[in-house]
């Protein structure tokens, strides 16, 4: 219980000092930050439309959190969640028209496995060029960023959109790759709200990733390549098969935001659907302490601020819904600079020697 | 084919390079001396809204005339510098991973342009028009040219040149010499912060004439393409520059010129990829290796 306080206490001042510089960045702008937190974290508390988006928010976010998770256990920075994603939207796409006619039972397995095939191949790629010419994933994952944005870019225009359309957009899927929004099930949960399986498959896919990382032999090689791989090495772990796997493991995460982009949200590929998701993970991740519990919460978080930018937009005078990446920001700068806060809790020590 | 290569293509080259250069330069002293700057993205879009906004508010509300874009280059420096600034005490002071807070810095500008043009302008899209005749569409580009020799001089043949490389090589040799390891590695990051700072002023007061959402689209990425291209060498990496500046000059001309032979226009998505195609390759060592600095993204803890 203890070591969860402790957990839980290093984020919590990390989002309430960005809070803090953030809300004097509102000031000098000249607005009240307290109207504007209450706008920026109070809309998304209401039922239904404000929890099911908040929670419809978070699917992608839980999914990039954990890809990010994977990558950082193993020691790799996987910045490419973002090119991962639409890589895998578009092969989630892809199935689903292709295979149009096949029923639901056929239709919706395929086309999972298209999102987290697709995923796992792209991460797998800057994985393979690590392992075998140890060049640096950051690099490399940043490069595939651009090319599958591209290259999925030059899919829809060229081959996949309706003639006529204006809107870069593909055809649509076929009816038997759709799956369900949630407010079939829950009453009171209006159907137009897109929360749908995909959030109950974020959540198992957190347990999934636990037992992965915690409970396998898999997971635990992974785990010590990234705390030391040099040790890791010495043990008869191969570092290189390790990479991969962890890259890909990584990839197929971040490619199931497809599955809630494409399946249980538009029916269709949409160029540009994706609000900075993987980006976004590298936050969640870094705040949820790169545990899969965190991971939730921090996107949660996240997706409350991403809902409330839009009110904010809408109802405060000058502050723009660009605040909240400008918190997540600060957010990240905060957590990565730990050793920052005990840098000042040192300094506060010193001037009350005696009170700790 | 002759349409194609002509004087106009040439100028357009230099011209879309010429960002990527100031940036690209930046990030080689940053990264020769052992700091990684995934951040370039964020310190370009920090220039070009200050240099847009100053530019704006020394011409309309000041009346400065002909100096206003020479105030607003001025400004962009010092916001390329601030954001350097917060951005080595992170990484230098505080020992943070370097390429998480460089992603930080990205995402957090990627914000407070629009933040801040929303408050002052009342439109977070874009900053308001700055008249032609008080643009610098010239300036920057002899700066970037000229930033190319002078790179070179400082990093090959002056005491400076020597230790940043040295600091990035093998920080405990140069400590032992005597040399301050941090100091020449927050030196290394803020000259980055002035270079992609006027990077980012040319996009909006040289090449345009205001800051519109996200202006900088992934040439702070590019930039850092381009330094690995170029081995991060100064020289290498202008040519490098230049031929991404090139492709990108290429993809604005070719549409209309040249047809496969299905009579399609080449897809404009396949040129944009091979800056990003190139620098995968060139670091996987296909075609010459590409090696980074050996104590790049290691921050560099003194022995007691």
């Amino acid at each position: 219980m203890k070591t969860l306080f402790k957990e839980l206490l290093f984020p919590l001042i990390a989002v309430l000092a960005a809070f803090v510089v953030g809300g004097i960045l509102i000031l000098l702008v000249g607005d009240n930050p307290i109207v504007a937190y209450r706008l920026l974290l109070g809309s998304a508390l209401s039922w239904p439309d404000g929890i099911g988006q908040t929670l419809f928010n978070a699917t992608p976010l839980i999914f990039t959190g954990l890809a990010v998770l994977v990558g950082f256990r193993c020691g790799l920075f996987n910045i490419g969640a973002e090119g991962q994603l639409y890589v895998a939207a578009f092969a989630t796409a892809w199935v689903g028209i292709t295979f149009a006619s096949l029923p639901a039972v056929f239709l919706v397995p395929m086309c999972c496995l298209a999102a987290v095939l697709a995923g796992a191949v792209w991460a797998g790629i800057p994985g393979v060029l690590k392992a075998r010419f140890g060049s640096h994933e950051v690099i490399n994952t940043i490069m595939l960023n651009f090319i599958g944005i591209a290259l999925v870019s030059y899919l829809t225009q060229y081959h996949y959109k309706a003639p006529g359309d204006p809107i870069l957009q593909s055809v649509p899927i076929g009816w038997g790759a759709h799956i369900a929004r949630l407010g079939k099930f829950i009453p009171g949960l209006p159907e137009r709200i897109p929360l749908n399986l995909a959030f109950l498959l974020a959540l198992f896919c957190c347990f999934l990733v636990y037992v992965f990382l915690w409970r396998t032999k898999w997971g635990y090689e992974i785990r010590s390549t990234g705390s030391n791989p040099a040790a890791a090495e010495y043990g008869g772990i191969s570092i290189k098969k390790q990479i991969i796997l962890a890259m890909a493991v990584s990839g197929a995460l971040a490619g199931m935001v497809g599955i809630n982009e494409v399946m249980g949200y538009r029916y269709r590929y949409y160029d540009g659907f994706s609000d900075n998701y993987g980006f976004t993970g590298i936050a969640v991740a870094l705040l949820g302490r790169n545990h899969p519990v965190g991971v939730i919460l921090a996107a949660l978080l996240f997706a409350v601020l991403q809902h409330g930018g839009i009110y904010v937009d809408g109802f405060s005078e000058h502050v723009t819904k660009d605040i909240v990446q400008v918190l997540q920001g600060i957010i990240i700068l905060f957590v990565a600079a730990e050793s920052f806060f005990k840098y000042m809790s040192g300094k506060l020590r010193i001037k009350n020697p005696g009170k700790v | 084919m002759r349409d194609i290569f002509s004087l106009g293509l040439l100028l357009s080259t230099i011209r879309v390079a010429t960002p990527l250069i100031l940036a690209a330069l930046g990030g080689m002293f940053s990264e020769r001396s052992g700091v990684i700057n995934i951040a370039l993205e964020g310190k370009m879009l920090a220039g070009a809204f200050t240099a847009a906004a100053v530019t704006y508010a020394a011409d309309e509300k000041l009346h400065m005339g002909n100096a206003s874009p020479w105030i607003g280059l001025l400004a962009a420096i010092l916001a390329g510098l601030f954001i350097a600034a917060i951005y080595a005490i992170v990484c230098i002071r505080f020992k943070a991973d370097q390429v998480v807070s460089g992603a930080a810095i990205n995402i957090l500008m990627f914000g407070l342009p629009g933040l801040l043009s929303g408050a002052f302008f009342l439109s977070s899209g874009s900053t308001p028009q700055i008249p032609k005749a008080h643009l610098i569409p010239w300036t920057p580009i002899v700066i970037a040219f000229g930033a190319v020799l002078l790179s070179w001089y400082v990093m090959y043949r002056t005491p400076f040149g020597l230790r940043l490389r040295s600091v990035g090589e093998k920080p405990e040799a140069a400590d032992a010499a005597g040399v301050s390891v941090n100091q020449i590695r927050y030196s290394g990051v803020l000259i980055a912060g002035v270079l992609a700072g006027i990077g980012g002023a040319y996009l909006s007061i040289g090449q345009s004439s205001l800051y519109s959402r996200n202006m900088t689209a992934g040439r702070g990425f590019i930039a850092l393409a381009a330094l690995i291209f170029g081995k991060w060498k100064p020289v290498q990496t202008m040519l490098a520059c230049l031929l991404f500046g090139f492709t990108e000059a290429v993809s604005y001309v070719l549409p209309g010129l040249v047809k496969l032979p299905s009579g399609n226009d080449i897809p404009v998505q396949f040129i944009q990829m091979v800056p990003y195609v190139l620098t995968i390759v060139v670091l996987a060592g296909f075609i010459g290796s590409s090696q980074p600095p050996k104590a790049l993204g290691i921050p560099y803890q003194k022995e007691k």
